[in-house]
């Protein structure tokens, strides 16, 4: 029978009490899988056990002691998951990092947290701690999971796994009552891990969360969406995401269910398929990709799918969305979209992964109406939560049957929220951080004395009671004449057209706005192969005069829906330009969660803002890029600036829907 | 649980200091004209065990022919190639494939409609024991028979990276990815001596750094003696420990890499001076 969550007994308040407890209980169901060669292969609660049992031990002989700090690099991985755990057990505390970030970045943060050890995936990330390690006094050992390539490596401070399992399991064999000793020392206040901010604002900060936090939160949130411990989770986002620490970790040792990783990460879909999750998160951007991927592939397809899929969506967006919610609906829509369950959304959910989703979660950044409610409408539970590292995640979320596109629902269980006067949203619950490691004045800057935590949005409670998050607090501007300016608002209006992939506002301080656009590559591509445009780069299908057309529309679009908007309606966009290259986190242009960071991007484009506000019709761009094996080059070219029409503020629109692209 | 460590085992080792005496091939003399053209004129130089060699040479150099005669695709009218001691002449492709050689070529040769995974275990036919009848059955020793050779494509798969192409039409796929599938339907033979007709042509910087790592890293893990063909000066100085030049169907230096490049011969030969 499948448990609900939220029953455990509370002397199990650290993750290696629950693995034992897990071992014990359910030691047979499946705690982890990894599709290896092709093959899905599983592990049950007891192997678990034994893995991390004989990890602890090899790490312990190796010089981990209590209060060392463990760094762990690579994709998700079961191996990399119970390392966490390992150390755990033996009272060092993990430090998980980004994988794809570079060695200066790393050597930042394993200095900072002084890292004693690292427990990393393959090659790549050994090449990049070799480098790293000059920086790093703290760092001793090494231990690596694939040995590939690694074969005239001579460090001997480079240990592979299997060798320090085998010296764990001999350990073991000596001392018997090692590791259930050194797990019954662990209690709830104890530090459980520190989390690495990804520097939306700056350096990264490590955010400090104790077991409580961690625990308390994943149970609350477990409880609340009754979580049981049949869920089917499948883990790809960075580990070193609080997020991913949260779903996969957290709440998979709070509940007992079993966690998935992919093959690799360009395997994700595919995996998602094949393991059919129970419970799946993703962040806007990866829902949004996926819907324009199924619209491309439905141009593609025959005329009578293409008819049958129209006709099915547009009931789907009339009445999918209000069966969901469970709402009175008319029998006969009813049995057509039953109908259509059969003919389109059931094969439609089951060729993305999403056929036993009973929960799926979106965060970070703002969703789509439109997208949020495709998903919502083929029958999808998909609920935006709003939360952050220094809150263990869960801040607010939307509860069952009061689901709304524009907000990201009521504070969360035990968490109050309250706003500030300049409409900073600030919270107080069991999961707030104990402090940003080694920077007091930034732990008191962003928590105060009494247990409130400034998130740093600014947001809004509706009539409903729901919160609504509009923008950073300190990206909030006026324009000359005094009126709101919230960028990230335009932005994500502008995004939401599948067309447009980023997009960057400008206006505090000024007599108008303008912006940056980023078109998507995926979904302009597709249209330019159908319309026989030819084109050999980003630059190129960038600046072709019919794209810069394209986007017109949508900012023009943009502009009709904003002049219904009582407070923002002078936020309408009169001049944009088309970037001739993809905003990307290696040119420091974004975080590695894809944030735009703004102060980066004004600095480096300077001219070209400069000329937005002109009155010039092109600018030449020079910009520097960096390539992906860090290699350094130059762009140049001419970018058109063009003028879009704005309106007057009552001229109400109807809010765009989406398109196909 | 472990791809790595069983690709490794049963592989000679490379050797960490890079030193190579064992004389895998030898041609020796070799002249090949097709009618009065002559492609190759009495070219002579070896392939060492566990060694990555290189050969170079402006368009037309006759660097492909030389492959091709050294798989048996092409039979020189004149001198004797000698592989693992035995000396020969005229020789089959097939019978090369036999004796552990596999190549890849210079525009992609892959069976277009078919998926990645099973352009790869074409590289696995002459492997196959179990005869046509037996075949046509689905239970029985194919079935193992199958499941042993898909379970060394796996690892093939694994260990160039490519999981997530496994299904798709190699016809859809980028050039860059397609010529990474020819490599793996050439490990699949588990060949001792592999031939890289231009791995790199048409590939961006990156495509090729990847391509450069899995060459060294076929190599080093199990032993694959490399013959390559690459115009891209950088790869070839970076990663060959030994390089033959030719021009005109004659060889005009060899040495390691430091050496030919400072030959005056090979330096007019690709900058055109001294005329």
């Amino acid at each position: 029978m499948p448990r609900s969550a939220g029953v455990e007994a509370p002397d199990l308040d650290t993750f290696p009490k629950l693995l034992l407890h897990h071992a014990k209980v359910r030691g047979d169901r499946p705690a982890m899988r990894e599709k290896d060669l092709g093959i899905w292969q599983a592990w049950s609660w007891a192997e678990a056990r034994a893995e991390i049992e004989a990890l602890a031990c090899g790490l312990h002989t190796l010089g981990m002691r209590r209060g060392d700090r463990l760094a762990i690099i690579g994709d998700n991985r079961p191996r990399l998951y119970w390392s966490m755990c390992a150390a755990q057990a033996i009272g060092a505390v993990p430090v998980p990092l980004y994988q794809d970030s570079g060695a200066a970045e790393m050597a930042y943060v394993i200095d900072h947290a002084e890292v004693g050890f690292a427990l990393v995936e393959d090659q790549e990330q050994v090449d990049k701690l070799l480098e790293a390690k000059e920086r790093c006094p703290h760092l001793r050992q090494l231990v690596y999971d694939d040995p590939r390539g690694l074969r005239n490596y001579r460090q001997p401070w480079l240990n592979a796994y299997d060798a320090v399992t085998e010296a764990g399991r001999a350990f073991a064999e000596h001392h018997p009552d090692f590791f259930e000793a050194e797990v019954a020392k662990g209690k709830g206040a104890d530090i459980s891990i520190f989390c690495y901010t990804s520097g939306t604002t700056g350096t990264p900060k490590g955010v400090v969360l104790t077991f409580d936090n961690i625990l308390k939160t994943a149970r609350n949130a477990a409880a609340f969406e009754d979580l049981t411990d049949r869920e089917e989770m499948l883990a790809y986002l960075p580990m070193a995401w609080v997020g991913d620490h949260i779903f996969s970790y957290g709440q998979s040792y709070a509940c007992g269910f079993c966690v998935s990783c992919p093959e690799s990460a360009a395997t994700v879909m595919q995996n998602l398929r094949e393991l059919g999750p129970t419970y799946f998160f993703a962040p806007p951007r990866i829902f949004e990709t996926i819907l324009t991927t199924v619209m491309i592939r439905m141009e593609d397809a025959s005329r009578p799918k293409r008819w049958l899929f129209k006709r099915f969506m547009a009931l789907a967006r009339h009445s999918g969305v209000r069966i969901l919610n469970g709402e009175p609906v008319p029998a006969g829509e009813r049995w057509l979209y039953r109908l259509g369950e059969l003919l389109v959304y059931g094969p439609l959910k089951d060729t993305l992964g999403f056929s036993n989703v009973r929960l799926a979660y979106t965060a970070g950044e703002a969703i789509g109406p439109d997208i949020f409610d495709f998903y919502r409408s083929i029958g999808v539970n998909l609920k935006q939560l709003y939360g952050s590292t220094e809150a263990s995640v869960f801040i607010a979320i939307q509860p069952d049957g009061e689901i709304f596109a524009d907000t990201v629902g009521k504070p969360a269980p035990d968490v109050e929220i309250r706003l500030a006067d300049n409409g900073e949203v600030l919270f107080r619950s069991p999961g707030v951080f104990q402090e940003y490691y080694k920077m007091p004045e930034a732990t008191a800057e962003t928590k105060t004395a009494d247990g409130w935590v400034r998130t740093g949005d600014a947001g809004l409670f509706d009539s409903r009671g729901h919160l609504k998050i509009i923008d950073r607090a300190k990206d909030v501007g006026r324009l000359k004449d005094g009126s709101l300016f919230a960028p990230k608002y335009i932005e994500n209006k502008l995004k939401f057209f599948p067309d447009i992939k980023e997009a960057v506002a400008f206006g505090d301080g000024r007599d108008s706005v303008t912006a940056f656009v980023n078109i998507d590559l995926a979904a302009v591509g597709s249209w330019a192969e159908r319309n026989n445009v030819a084109y050999a780069s980003y630059q190129e299908l960038a600046a072709n005069p019919r794209v810069t057309e394209i986007v017109t529309g949508h900012v023009r679009q943009v502009n009709r829906d904003l002049a219904a908007d009582p407070q923002l309606h002078r936020c309408q966009i009169s001049r944009f330009l088309i970037l001739p290259k993809e905003l990307d986190p290696d040119d420091g242009e974004m975080t590695r969660t894809r944030k735009v960071r703004r102060r980066i991007i004004t600095e480096r484009y300077q001219p070209l803002i400069d000329a937005l506000f002109s009155d010039r019709t092109e600018v030449q761009a020079d910009l520097e890029v960096t390539f992906e094996d860090g290699r350094r080059g130059r762009l140049s070219g001419l970018v058109r600036i063009v003028d879009v029409e704005t309106f007057p503020p009552s001229e109400a629109g109807e809010a765009p829907r989406k398109a196909a692209a | 649980m472990n791809a790595v460590a069983g690709l490794a085992d049963g592989n000679g080792a490379a050797v960490p200091d890079r030193r190579f005496d064992e004389v895998l091939l030898e041609v020796d003399s070799i002249s090949l004209s097709f009618g009065g053209v002559k492609a190759l004129t009495n070219i002579s130089f070896d392939i060492r065990k566990g060694e990555i060699r290189a050969i170079i040479g402006p368009n037309g150099a006759g660097k492909t022919s030389m492959l091709n005669v050294i798989n048996g695709f092409y039979q020189p009218q004149v001198g004797t190639i000698r592989y693992k001691g035995e000396a020969r002449r005229a020789m089959r492709p097939y019978q090369a494939a036999k004796q552990g050689i596999a190549r890849t070529f210079q525009n992609v040769a892959l069976f277009r409609g078919m998926s990645t995974l099973d352009n790869i275990m074409t590289g696995r036919l002459l492997k196959m024991r179990s005869n046509l009848l037996l075949q046509g059955l689905y239970w029985g020793p194919n079935q193992r028979e199958e499941i042993a050779h898909r379970a060394f494509c796996e690892r093939i798969i694994d260990f160039l990276e490519i999981q997530a192409i496994r299904k798709t039409p190699v016809g859809r796929l980028p050039y860059g990815l397609q010529k990474r599938v020819e490599l793996a339907r050439a490990l699949a033979m588990e060949p001792e001596l592999l031939l890289l007709d231009e791995p790199m042509a048409g590939m961006n910087v990156e495509e090729k750094e990847d391509m450069c790592r899995f060459i060294l890293d076929v190599n080093e893990q199990f032993g694959t003696t490399i013959a390559l063909i690459e115009h891209d000066m950088g790869v070839v100085m970076d990663i060959s420990d030994r390089v033959v030049v030719l021009d005109y169907g004659r060889k005009l230096a060899d040495g390691p890499p430091a050496e030919v490049r400072a030959d005056p011969a090979v330096i007019s030969a690709y900058l055109g001076v001294g005329h």
